[in-house]
Formats: C-alpha cells, sequence, structure tokens
C-alpha cells in the first residue's frame, strides 16, 4: 500500500493546524464579543438600581423606541394578519378552512408572528439607531467626555436605552397581535364572507391566556437582545465614521439572528413550562 | 524641572506629577517612562509632533487611560489603582478640554454646559442657569444657551466646551489639541483665552499642542515628548535656543516659512520672535 511522503504528511498536519487556529481565534473572538456584552448587562442592570434615575432621559427613550415605532409596527401586523387570513383560506380550502380563519390567524399571530416580526422591524429601527447614535458619540469622544466628567458611560447612555426597549416592544407586540387580528377580520368579513361575530367566537374558543403570555414573554427577552446588541456595538466603534456604518450593520444582522434563533429556544421552553 | 531618581514622589506641592510613565500599543511603547513634574497653578505645554503620544499622556492624567507602569500622582494621589468609582472624585478636580470639543449634540450649549453640574451638585435651576450665563461669558460667547452645537463654527464650540469643562471650577485642565482645525484668527482668539482664563480662574493648565504659536502665548513651560519621554522641560526662550537636535529641527520646520526652511540662517530658532508678539514671561 501506497504511503503518503513526509512531506505530504508535515503539510496535511500544516493545513489541519491552521483550521483549528483560525477556528480558535474566531471562537476567541465570540467570546470576546459575548463575554463583554454579559459585562455591559450585570453594569447596566445593576445601575438602573442606583441613583441618579435619569427619569426624563428613560422617558425620552420611550419615546425612541416605543411611540415613534408605532407606525412600522402597526403597518407590519395589520397587513400580515390580512395576507394570513387570504393565505390559510386558500391553502386550507379543501377542508373547509374558511373556519379556521380566525383561530390560525389569532394563533400564529399572538404566539409567533406577533412579537418576532415586531421585534425583527424594532431591532432594524431601533437597535441601529442606538448603534448609530452611540457609536459617533464615540468617535467623537462624547463618552470618554462623559468619563472625564465622572460620569458613568453605562449608567448614562446603556441603562436608560435598555429600560426604554424593555418596556416598550411588549407594549408594541400586544398592539401588534391586535391589528394583525383586525387585519385577518378585514380581509374574512370583505373578502370571504365571514361574519365578525362568527371570527372573533373563534378566536375567544381558541385563544388561551398561555398563548398570549408567551408571545408577551418572549418580546422582553427580543428587547433585551436588541437594545444590548445596539449598545454595545456603539460602545465598542473604533475608527472613524466607516466603523460606523459597518457597526450598525453589524448589529441589524446580529440582533436578527439572535431574535431568530432565541425564538426557537423560548419556544420550547415555554412549551415545556 | 526634570525628575530625578532622589527627588521624592509625589513631588511636594505639585498637582501633577507623573513618573515612569509606560504604555505599550500594539507592541509598541508610546510611553516609555515618561517623568513629569507640573507645578500648582502652572501653565505647562506638552510640545511634540502628532503622532507622539501626547494626547494619550493627557489621558492618564483624569484615568481615562491607565498606563502599563508608573505612578500618575494627582494632587498628591497616585491614580493609577483607582476603580471608575474611585476616579469620580479626581475627575471632579480635574476637567478636560477634547479635540474636538466633545458637546454633546443631542443637547443645546445650555445643557451641555450645565451638565456637569446636574450630575454633581444640589444646586438649583436659578442657579445652574446663572452660572452657565457667567461660564459663557467668561468665554466670550453670552446669549448662545439656546442653540445647538452644530449650529456653531468650530471655535465656538471649543469655546463653549471650554465653559463646559470649568463649570465646576476644576484645579486642573486638561486641553487636548485645542487649536487644531482652527484657522489661525480663531487659533489665536483660544490662545488668548486661555491664557486670560488662567490669570482669572488660577487653575493649573496641561495643554498637549503641536502648536509653536500656541505654545508661546500660553506657556509657563514647556515639555518636549519625543520617543515616549520627556527630552526638554523649560521655558519657550529655553527652548528655542534648546542645541537637542530633535527640538530645534521641530522649531525651525515650524516657524520659519517653508522658503525659508531649506537655508538655515544663524538666527533660524529666534526669528519668530522678531515677527510675533513676545513669548509669556519673556524679557523685552
Amino acid at each position: 500500500m501506497h504511503r503518503p511522503s513526509e512531506t505530504t504528511v508535515f503539510y496535511r498536519n500544516l493545513r489541519w493546524l491552521r483550521f483549528v487556529d483560525t477556528f480558535g481565534r474566531r471562537g476567541a473572538g465570540v467570546l470576546d464579543y459575548l463575554g463583554g456584552i454579559a459585562e455591559m448587562t450585570v453594569q447596566a442592570v445593576a445601575a438602573a438600581f442606583r441613583k441618579p434615575l435619569y427619569a426624563q432621559e428613560i422617558l425620552h427613550q420611550m419615546d425612541e423606541s416605543g411611540v415613534k415605532s408605532l407606525g412600522i409596527t402597526n403597518v407590519t401586523a395589520l397587513f400580515t394578519g390580512m395576507v394570513l387570513a387570504l393565505q390559510t383560506a386558500y391553502s386550507l380550502a379543501a377542508f373547509g378552512g374558511k373556519l379556521f380563519i380566525g383561530r390560525v390567524v389569532s394563533l400564529s399571530l399572538v404566539r409567533e408572528l406577533g412579537p418576532v416580526l415586531t421585534a425583527l422591524m424594532v431591532g432594524g429601527r431601533v437597535g441601529a439607531g442606538i448603534t448609530a447614535e452611540l457609536g459617533s458619540m464615540t468617535v467623537t469622544e462624547q463618552v470618554d467626555a462623559l468619563r472625564a466628567m465622572a460620569v458613568n458611560p453605562v449608567k448614562r447612555l446603556v441603562t436608560p436605552r435598555l429600560i426604554g426597549v424593555f418596556f416598550m416592544l411588549p407594549i408594541l407586540t400586544a398592539l401588534a397581535d391586535l391589528l394583525g387580528i383586525l387585519g385577518g377580520l378585514l380581509i374574512a368579513v370583505t373578502e370571504l364572507s365571514i361574519s365578525a361575530s362568527f371570527y372573533f367566537n373563534s378566536i375567544w374558543n381558541q385563544l388561551r391566556i398561555s398563548d398570549i403570555a408567551s408571545g408577551l414573554g418572549k418580546s422582553f427577552f427580543f428587547a433585551m437582545e436588541i437594545a444590548l446588541i445596539g449598545c454595545y456595538n456603539g460602545l465598542n466603534v473604533r475608527g472613524g465614521a466607516a466603523s460606523v456604518g459597518t457597526a450598525t450593520t453589524q448589529t441589524v444582522v446580529a440582533a436578527s439572528i439572535s431574535i431568530l434563533v432565541s425564538d426557537f429556544f423560548l419556544t420550547k421552553l415555554f412549551l415545556a413550562l | 524641572m526634570t525628575t530625578n531618581a532622589e527627588s521624592p514622589h509625589p513631588a511636594p506641592g505639585a498637582a501633577v506629577d507623573l513618573v515612569s510613565v509606560r504604555k505599550i500599543y500594539e507592541g509598541r511603547a508610546v510611553l516609555a517612562g515618561a517623568s513629569l513634574t507640573v507645578e500648582r497653578g502652572e501653565t505647562m505645554v506638552i510640545l511634540g509632533p502628532s503622532g507622539t503620544g501626547k494626547s494619550v499622556l493627557l489621558r492618564h492624567i483624569n484615568g481615562l487611560t491607565k498606563p502599563d507602569s508608573g505612578q500618575v500622582y494627582v494632587c498628591g494621589r497616585d491614580i493609577v489603582p483607582l476603580s471608575e468609582e474611585e476616579l469620580v472624585e479626581v475627575r471632579l478636580r480635574v476637567s478636560m478640554l477634547f479635540q474636538g470639543g466633545a458637546l454633546f449634540d443631542s443637547m443645546t450649549v445650555f445643557d451641555n454646559v450645565a451638565f456637569p453640574m446636574r450630575e454633581h451638585t444640589e444646586m438649583t435651576p436659578k442657579e445652574i442657569k446663572d452660572r452657565v450665563a457667567e461660564k459663557l461669558a467668561l468665554v466670550g460667547l453670552p446669549g448662545t444657551q439656546k442653540k445647538m452645537p452644530a449650529e456653531l463654527s468650530g471655535g465656538m464650540r471649543k469655546r463653549v466646551a471650554l465653559a463646559r469643562s470649568i463649570a465646576l471650577d476644576p484645579e486642573i485642565i486638561l486641553f487636548d489639541e485645542p487649536t487644531t482645525g482652527l484657522d489661525p484668527i480663531n487659533s489665536e482668539k483660544i490662545n488668548e483665552l486661555i491664557d486670560d482664563l488662567n490669570e482669572r480662574i488660577k487653575a493649573t493648565f496641561v495643554v498637549v499642542t503641536h502648536d509653536i504659536v500656541s505654545a508661546r502665548t500660553i506657556a509657563d513651560r514647556i515639555a518636549f515628548l519625543h520617543g515616549g519621554t520627556f527630552e526638554f522641560v523649560g521655558t519657550f526662550a529655553e527652548a528655542t535656543r534648546s542645541t537637542h537636535p530633535v527640538l530645534s529641527d521641530f522649531f525651525r520646520s515650524h516657524t520659519m516659512p517653508a522658503g525659508a526652511a531649506a537655508a538655515p540662517s544663524e538666527t533660524a530658532p529666534l526669528a519668530v520672535s522678531a515677527a510675533r508678539p513676545l513669548a509669556k514671561g519673556e524679557p523685552a
């Protein structure tokens, strides 16, 4: 049997070592990132319970992340509800699907689509906004200026944003659920000739408190992910304006992925409870 | 005054005393054992070419950056081992003017100047209003309270930042390149302002710059940073007469017009004093 020469074996081993090296570096980078976020989270949460409270700043952030996101999240939810109704009627037509429209629309919205789509929209709008704002503050030395003025940047910048998103995202989600269901109703009544009372009755009989709770419960986690990723990426921008752009893109990608991945595990968790 | 091995640390009465400060960035020793003593009430100008670690050094004095080794005494206390919380006390006494001003661009001029007062004092809104007006008048910008930083010119922004940095009457003020990015007229205004302020508020000023005109207007003493250590400390007049090769080169290249720099004359280092006002403290 032919044996590989020593040179071949050497290069094979070298390639393998390179792979391990690259993999290790990537892994170390990811761990650094997660460690940094974890550290900032602990500081931000601890700071929330210490004076001063920065109530005005928190209200401002609630307005920025919550009230100003109403448009985008509501439109998303309304049209998702309408599409769901159409698709359900179409795909379940053979089984008399029309009768299930209320149930399908409400269940999928309240358990899944409401929280996830709202979080994705807010992640794009608010997460990116946070990174861009904090990133440009970092590169123009405003964050250093805070430290130089003996003010903790995590407490002044991160905590109010975290609190703002944490309380506003579930509210946005609840509204999205409601609007999605109304969107479904609109289609059910106008296109599919189902009566409003039948639509609502089928929802009322199907939907349980636990469905709503699991949906809203998830949105608290999504809110933390959006605010923390947004803040961390912003505060860790190095360089100039171009780095702010890169960091902003990274926030949208990282927030979206973490929302979708954590959604799976949270769903498993809530189903097990 | 350069420090030597025998002198005690912290130097008695010194506002800032840096002892063998070393800082390594990406394998390069930006500061390689820099030592410097700044007396109370004086204006110390740290001079040197761009990229020699002047700003890094400045950031050590209020703990924004920690040295890899060495001690940094501020008002007699070594601040290197202090945590961010413990540094609060130090930072209330040491304020900093950043290169670009670093004004909070989401806030008005008033809110910017009021910021340190709101954060650290129990002043009433009326007292804050009066103090902000007083500080803005001091930097020559009365009545600009309602403007946003974006509406101000570069020079005005720096002056507002200066008003913010003196809001709590600090003992030491650190200036990071106060005239960089400004036209000559605005640079001169800032220099005069710093000089004037130094007489009025009796604080210790540490100014980092590569602008020789600025140095001659405001400096009580000059420290020349080169290769990570202070190679010269003395008055401006002494600096112009220094035989240190890099320092005299630096003076020549920065004070002579481009055409004249090529043909050195006997009076080259002092040529500047004939054309410009006398340096601070320099005999006529």
